[in-house]
């Protein structure tokens, strides 16, 4: 990689910040045991995309952002971007305003905008520039975990004037795209859990038979659901035990949440399923409202679907032009 | 020892060491959980001890569930694992406007709040595990006498310091957190520390804590 040294400092002032937006890369790991999640990008398929697009490395880290994204006005020499998901943004320069397409690399000069309005169909979008944002590491990842103020910004999302600064840019960039509408799922496939004999037989054939709907409190912690109550008959608690990205928890109300990226890593629910790993990414685009339908699978057919995922990943890495 | 080991979705092996709840289960656990976080293996995610359980969390592109449960049977635990027990001594104070289930915990337990309290600071705390977020310690064994439900419904927004009570066992709220415990008091100690990377928790598992009841002066003199 050709990298310029920069006379002048090259950064994003922040002029609307978005609703939910955050640095991410694929998170930390092994710290489960004193209570920090991974956290990381939810959509690991997005961000994967939009690294490869922008030719930085694998685990760069990224801006994710979640319904509304921010607001930035750019400052310093030419840099490229490109934004993942389903979103709508506009860029905005001296010659006037110009409606932007994901997976598509966009030149910004020193005073041009870009204005992320929103996430269509989907919750979360990313963006990233042909550079690296200069921000600290903690843990080993730069991914910020709002709820123990863990990572740059003091562990605090986005905030209005916050300047963001671009370093190693990259000069031998050459502009790549890729034709990609994204996917969107029907059902969500699971693996029964470790006490789905805590609910009653009408309950555990409810589950996999009827709709639930994915409510607004929904964040980067978990997904809570709305639909026909769980039945419990054995307890509607457990010895608090550790939990994993997917586990679907049934609460005391009889409603399934879903552990999302950010959750507590010690729960005491009864865990009915567990959600698998190559329906992960596609679960976390689904916005408040949606219907979502459990599938039965079992683990070895798990196991091949996440191959049978990552396979595809790398067929659309190897279609961008 | 394991028990059995099943697993939780695609991508974690879930060890279980039976339903008991006593520290010579949980210190087996935690024996377990050095053991296998010495070999470091590759492609070992997280590994989440509790009371009775022990989570280990994979990356599904180095191992699958049959071949990470074999080897995981295999692990020979050193009989001679000798685990840090720290003492830790943690202030407490027990004012009004902190203890903010006292009067649903006098009705409960059907005992005054000043004999709730010298029965609670009478003993020492076995840590069992941290989690749920960073830094929370998971303390045990309280009286029989002492123990109560959770709240019905959980507060929202619990207190960051609020030291509180249900079943067996005590906490710590290391953040401001929802939660459902029943708060008796607060601590100024801070016991997660994001700022020390290599030593962030205050408590760790096996340790024993001491806690000891303070002034509202006191915990004003501390917090500063």
């Amino acid at each position: 990689m050709n990298i310029m040294k920069s006379k002048n400092k090259n950064f994003f002032k922040v002029l609307r910040s978005g609703i939910n937006t955050t640095y991410q890369d694929l998170g930390r790991d092994n710290l489960y045991h004193i209570g920090i999640p991974f956290s990381g990008v939810m959509d690991k398929r997005n961000f994967q995309l939009l690294n490869s697009i922008l030719q930085n490395n694998y685990n760069s880290p990224v801006i994710e952002f979640a319904y509304q994204g921010p607001h930035l006005k750019y400052f310093g020499d030419e840099i490229f971007f490109c934004i993942s998901g389903n979103v709508s943004f506009k860029i905005i320069t001296k010659e006037g305003s110009i409606d932007g397409n994901c997976y598509q690399c966009y030149s910004l000069k020193n005073g041009d905008e870009i204005d992320i309005q929103s996430t269509n169909k989907s919750v979360y979008g990313y963006l990233s520039v042909n550079g690296t944002f200069d921000i600290d590491y903690y843990w080993g990842s730069c991914s910020i975990n709002t709820q123990a103020n863990i990572g740059p910004n003091n562990g605090k999302k986005f905030f209005n004037d916050l300047e963001i600064e671009i370093i190693n840019i990259n000069n031998s960039f050459n502009k790549r795209k890729l034709d990609y509408l994204g996917g969107t799922i029907q059902h969500i496939r699971v693996i029964k859990g470790t006490n789905f004999h805590y609910f009653s037989n009408s309950s555990k054939s409810k589950f996999f038979k009827e709709n639930f709907k994915v409510t607004k409190l929904s964040d980067r912690m978990g997904m809570r659901l709305d639909g026909p109550k769980i039945e419990n008959i054995i307890d509607p608690n457990i010895k608090s035990e550790g939990l994993v990205k997917g586990v679907i928890q049934i609460t005391s109300d009889g409603d399934p949440i879903i552990m999302l990226s950010d959750h507590g890593t010690i729960g005491g629910y009864p865990k009915i399923a567990t959600v698998i790993s190559a329906d992960y990414d596609r679960l976390v685009q689904l916005t408040p409202g949606s219907n979502i339908k459990f599938k039965d699978v079992s683990l070895e057919d798990a196991e091949t679907l996440y191959k049978l995922y990552n396979m595809e990943t790398d067929n659309l890495i190897s279609q961008i032009k | 020892m394991i028990k059995n080991i099943l697993n939780l979705g695609d991508a974690a092996l879930y060890c279980d060491f039976g339903n008991e709840v006593n520290q010579e289960v949980n210190s087996s656990v935690i024996k377990y959980f050095y053991n296998i976080k010495e070999l470091n293996i590759e492609g070992i995610t997280n590994l989440t001890p509790s009371y009775n359980k022990l989570i280990i969390s994979y990356d599904l592109n180095f191992h699958s569930f049959v071949s990470l449960k074999k080897k995981i049977e295999k692990i020979e635990i050193k009989k001679n694992t000798i685990l840090e027990k720290n003492i830790i001594e943690i202030p407490v104070c027990c004012e009004n406007k902190f203890a903010l289930d006292i009067e649903r915990i006098e009705n409960k337990l059907k005992l005054k709040a000043e004999i709730i309290l010298e029965k609670f600071f009478s003993k020492n705390y076995f840590c069992y595990m941290t989690g749920f977020v960073a830094g929370m310690p998971f303390l045990g064994d309280l009286n029989q006498e002492m123990r109560l439900k959770r709240l019905e419904t959980p507060r929202v927004k619990v207190p960051k310091g609020s030291v509180g009570i249900t079943e067996q066992f005590c906490n710590i709220y290391s953040f401001e957190t929802p939660g459902g415990w029943n708060i008796l008091g607060n601590t100024p100690q801070n016991i997660f520390d994001t700022s020390n990377q290599s030593r962030p928790n205050l408590i760790n598992p096996g340790d024993t804590i001491k806690f000891y009841r303070i002034t509202l002066d006191e915990y004003n003199e501390i917090k500063k």
